[in-house]
C-alpha cells in the first residue's frame, strides 16, 4: 500500500492544498483527516483544495473527509475546491450532494 | 462454467461463482474491491460498471469492518498506516459473488454487532459514528450504483448485504452469434 507523506499537504498563500492518494478509502482516511486538521490550525489557511489528480477511486470515506473539513473552514467564510476529479469521483460527489458545497473545477 | 458456441467461440451462457473469507480489517478493503473487479473481467465490463461495483463493495465491506466489528484502524494504531499483529476484533468478512444470466449477485456478510433499525440506518446522511468523520452515505451509494440492495441484520449476530447488478456487457456477449 502506498504511503502518503507530508509533501502531499502544502500551504500555498491562504490555500491548504491536499494531494490525495490513488485510493481514498477508510484505510487512509484517518491519516488524511489528521494531517489536514493539523495544518488547518495554521491561521493563514482560509480555503482548502482537494486535488484528485492521482486518485482513481474514492468511497464514502472521502465524502466524510470533505464534509468534515468543509464544516471547519466554511464557518470562517472559507471555500473548498475539488480539482482533477475523475468520472467516478464526480459521481460520488454528486450522489452525496457535495457538488452543492464544493466548487468543482 | 462456460458453454462456448459459434465459430468465434463466444460465451453463450455464463454461470460463475466465488466466495472469499478475509479478516475484517481496513487493509483488506482494497483487496475486496479488486477481487470482485477481477471476478467480472471476463464479461468485459465497462469502466463505469467496474467503478460502480467497486464502490458498492467498498461501502459494504467498510461497514462490516468499522460498524460490525469496530475495527477502526485495521490492526490497531491511531490513524497511522502501521501494522500490528492483532486486529481489535478477530471477525471475518464473507464475500460471495454469483454471475448468472448476465446478473451479478454480491453478498457481503459479517458476524458483528448487527443493526437495530435497518430502515433508519439506510436513510441518507444517517450515521451512528459522526465522531469518525463518517458521512452516512454508504447505503445511499450502494443504492445509487447497484440495481438492487437488500440488508438483513440481527443485533448481536451480524449483517448481510445483498446487491444485484445487471451487467450490460455480459448481455452483449451472450447476444452475439
Ligand atoms: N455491517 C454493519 N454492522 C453494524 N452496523 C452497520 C453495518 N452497516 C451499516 N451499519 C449502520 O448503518 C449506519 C449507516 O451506514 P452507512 O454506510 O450508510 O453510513 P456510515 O458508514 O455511517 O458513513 P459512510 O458510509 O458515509 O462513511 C452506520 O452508521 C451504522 O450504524
Ligand atoms: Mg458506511
Amino acid at each position: 500500500m502506498e504511503q502518503l507523506t507530508r509533501e502531499d499537504f502544502k500551504i500555498i498563500d491562504n490555500y491548504l492544498m491536499i494531494r490525495l492518494p490513488k485510493e481514498v478509502d477508510h484505510y487512509n482516511a484517518g491519516y488524511i483527516c489528521e494531517q489536514a486538521d493539523r495544518l488547518l490550525m495554521d491561521e493563514s489557511v482560509q480555503n482548502i483544495v482537494f486535488d484528485f489528480a492521482d486518485t482513481g477511486f474514492m468511497d464514502s470515506s472521502g465524502v466524510g473527509i470533505i464534509i468534515g473539513r468543509y464544516k471547519k473552514i466554511s464557518c470562517f467564510g472559507g471555500k473548498v475546491f475539488a480539482i482533477h476529479c475523475s468520472r467516478q469521483i464526480l459521481r460520488i460527489l454528486s450522489v452525496s450532494g457535495l457538488h452543492k458545497l464544493v466548487e468543482i473545477m | 462454467m462456460y458453454e462456448k458456441g459459434g465459430r468465434k467461440g463466444k460465451v453463450l451462457s455464463v454461470k460463475n461463482e466465488m466466495e472469499i473469507l478475509f479478516d475484517g480489517v481496513a487493509e483488506n478493503e482494497g483487496f475486496a474491491r479488486v477481487a470482485v473487479a477481477a471476478f467480472v473481467t471476463h464479461l468485459n465490463p465497462t469502466l463505469e460498471e467496474l467503478d460502480d461495483i467497486k464502490t458498492a463493495v467498498s461501502e459494504a465491506v467498510t461497514n462490516a469492518i468499522i460498524h460490525g466489528y469496530g475495527n477502526l484502524e485495521g490492526y490497531g494504531g491511531e490513524g497511522k498506516q502501521k501494522l500490528k499483529s492483532q486486529p481489535v476484533h478477530p471477525g471475518k468478512v464473507r464475500l460471495h459473488c454469483l454471475l448468472e444470466d448476465g446478473i451479478l449477485h454480491i453478498e457481503i456478510e459479517d458476524t458483528g454487532r448487527g443493526i437495530e433499525d435497518v430502515d433508519k440506518a439506510m436513510i441518507p446522511l444517517y450515521t451512528s459514528r459522526p465522531d469518525l468523520n463518517r458521512a452516512g452515505m454508504g447505503f445511499a451509494l450502494m443504492e445509487a450504483f447497484m440495481d438492487e440492495l437488500e440488508v438483513e441484520s440481527t443485533p448481536g449476530q451480524g449483517t448481510v448485504v445483498r446487491m444485484k447488478k445487471k451487467m450490460e456487457a455480459g448481455d452483449w456477449i451472450k447476444e452475439g452469434d
